[in-house]
């Protein structure tokens, strides 16, 4: 059988036949051609598109045992030819994977849970075995990081966390208002915005914003760091990249959290007399109510939590980073999961002081 | 340099490295002696890199032992082994350098945390060491601000920071020109000859094997072992592995021409995955 091309053989041309005439022709019945010749003679211009064509006729041959005339074609295209089809199709490189059955599928889940519990543990081992060493002197980190990191998660972020606690005391005040203006007692909207930001508000919107900021950024810095090699290169040296990395970010966000914590508690309350001096209270009352309403108790509740929100955040941010994989799309990965589980972990916690403090009546 | 030592250097040993279920090589045994300077060579993903990573303690072999001057090392406590690792300087593939740190501060840390310096002294040996890569006068540079080329010469600075014993390198002249991937090779003959540092280097470039190999070993990416020990002016001439002979003459075996014969295909069958 000889088939003649024509025309324009381009990746841009407007109609080219698909390979499959050709599979058509074979199939019409009668006895299958023994070779296969090709006449290009008309073809004005070819590109890839012409090679594709002719591989895949190549391939048809193949399986019909035809024989796949070369020596027809012109010099250019039978190079490429021959240079697709000289090195057969290598078989079994993939890695066999068969269709997986819904067990299989919740199999291979639980795997995965247990190893991810299992590194989680470790990460957490690792650290506190980090911090045996700290407290007991024996760790080599240094504290020009501590300082830095302090600066990056405590100071560069005061003023997010002052837009948002201010507006979040603003919110509060105003919710409060339309309910307790009814009754004639507007002034207790400096009970609603003290308590709902000391005991809950301030803790949580300060972890939403650290995990946002300061748990992604040690989760990218030090997945860069693991995909960089610059984790490896301080383990070659003899240090712990745990203590020389981990610790640093930890000490540094569980010293700051806190602060932040108790800086947004006030701006929430001045977001709040704001708004109630916009209608008509004056900042004796507000203050006054604000001072009976408010006591240790309540401020120690938002500290305890705080004090465990920090710590969440730079485990999860550390953790996700040091597990990081070696490319950059992993970098992504543990980026985002360092927030999610982050937040994740925070709320449930919340949860779980809830639960604990209303039994203590605290 | 005395090889008439006892000891060897460096000592492998029936080292089997894998990922998992996944073998990379398998029964690795062979020795290093002091002051020479080792290559590890093979094809594209044959586990050279991750042998240098068995050897530098990144990796935990599958089986197998690595002792250095006679002391175990596989095997060790965390203690003894970052006491053994003091002693190493590794130069990584893409040079690892602290991003955060400029090039003197990059070169200054392990003096800083090992030893007991004053400032002044630290600070010009770390101009030493940069200079001697040729990179004085970027001190106060980043890593970012600088090419790949210079990195890779600023970590080989960082690596040289303590005199090191055993010095590695992962494909150093990767990336780099012709003209800097041979003045690093001069440098490393140096370091060789002044200080008689033990030289272990990742590469495929033939000329440098060529240049500073006193004993190469090359890892055989079908058999998935050693397939061959020894000088590589010898090993391509006389090794009776084909696919090392073919490594060693840029695939031009003997007479026949760089294209494999059986199939005319200029990418033979070494570069195929073997069937298992």
């Amino acid at each position: 059988m000889c088939l003649r091309l024509a025309g324009h053989w381009t990746l841009g041309a407007v109609s080219r036949p698909s390979p499959t005439v050709v599979q058509e022709a074979f199939a019409k019945g009668g006895p299958l051609p023994t070779t296969l010749r090709f006449d290009l003679v008309d073809v004005t211009s070819y590109d890839t598109a012409l090679i594709t064509f002719l591989l895949k006729c190549h391939d048809f041959c193949a399986t019909t045992k035809t024989s796949f005339d070369f020596d027809s074609l012109p010099e250019g295209p039978r190079k490429l030819l021959h240079l697709a089809t000289s090195v057969s199709v290598v078989e079994d490189v993939r890695p066999h994977l068969p269709p997986q059955s819904f067990l299989t599928q919740i199999g291979v889940w639980a795997e995965s849970i247990a190893t991810e519990t299992v590194g989680i543990f470790r990460f957490l081992g690792d650290c506190t075995l980090a911090f045996g060493r700290f407290f007991t002197g024996q760790a080599r980190f240094r504290w020009s990081d501590v300082w830095l990191e302090m600066q990056h998660c405590g100071a560069d972020a005061l003023p997010i966390i002052t837009l948002i606690a201010f507006l979040m005391g603003l919110i509060l005040a105003y919710v409060g208002a339309i309910t307790l203006g009814h009754y004639g007692g507007l002034i207790f909207i400096a009970n609603l915005v003290g308590l709902a930001m000391v005991r809950e508000m301030a803790a949580m919107m300060t972890g939403i914003v650290m995990s946002g900021r300061t748990g992604a950024a040690f989760a990218a810095e030090l997945g860069t760091m693991k995909v960089s090699e610059e984790i490896s290169a301080l383990r070659t040296m003899g240090l712990s990249p745990i203590e020389y990395l981990v610790l640093p970010r930890m000490i540094a966000l569980f010293l700051m959290f806190p602060l932040l914590a108790l800086y947004s508690d006030f701006i929430g309350m001045f977001g709040g007399l704001v708004v109630g001096m916009s209608m008509g209270l004056s900042y004796s009352q507000y203050a006054q109510q604000l001072i009976s309403a408010v006591d240790l108790t309540n401020f120690s509740v938002g500290m305890i939590k705080s004090f465990v929100f920090g710590l969440i955040v730079a485990i999860t941010g550390c953790m996700r980073g040091m597990q990081c994989g070696n490319s950059s799309a992993s970098v992504g990965l543990a980026t985002t999961s360092a927030v999610v589980s982050g937040i994740t972990c925070m709320v449930v916690a919340d949860a779980v002081f809830a639960v604990i403090f209303n039994t203590l009546k605290m | 340099m005395s090889t008439t030592e006892t000891i060897p250097h460096i000592e492998v040993r029936n080292l089997s490295m894998a990922y998992g279920d996944y073998i990379v090589m398998r029964d690795l045994s062979f020795d290093i002696h002091r002051g020479e300077i080792f290559v590890i060579m093979g094809g594209s993903g044959c586990g050279k890199s991750t042998l240098l990573r068995h050897l530098t303690g990144l990796l935990h072999p599958a089986a197998g032992q690595i002792f250095y001057d006679g002391v175990e090392f596989t095997g060790a406590d965390d203690k003894d082994r970052n006491h053994m690792l003091r002693k190493f300087g590794v130069m990584f593939q893409g040079g690892a350098l602290w991003s955060s740190l400029t090039l003197a501060e990059n070169v200054a840390f392990p003096l800083e945390e090992f030893t007991d310096l004053p400032k002044e002294i630290i600070q010009e040996t770390v101009e030493l060491k940069l200079a001697l890569v040729g990179l004085r006068g970027y001190e106060e540079f980043y890593p970012s601000e600088i090419s790949g080329g210079m990195c890779k010469r600023a970590s080989l600075a960082r690596a040289m920071a303590l005199d090191p014993d055993f010095l590695f390198f992962d494909e150093p002249s990767a990336g780099l020109d012709p003209v800097s991937a041979r003045r690093l090779d001069e440098l490393i003959l140096q370091l060789r000859d002044s200080l008689g540092t033990t030289v272990v280097v990742v590469t495929h470039e033939l000329a440098s094997i060529f240049a500073i190999a006193d004993r190469a070993i090359y890892l055989d990416v079908a058999t998935r072992t050693m397939g061959g020990l020894g000088h590589p002016a010898d090993l391509r001439t006389q090794s009776t592995n084909e696919n090392l002979r073919l490594f060693l003459n840029r695939g031009m075996s003997g007479s026949q021409g760089p294209h494999d014969p059986a199939t005319g295909s200029p990418f033979a069958s070494t570069a195929v995955p073997q069937q298992r």
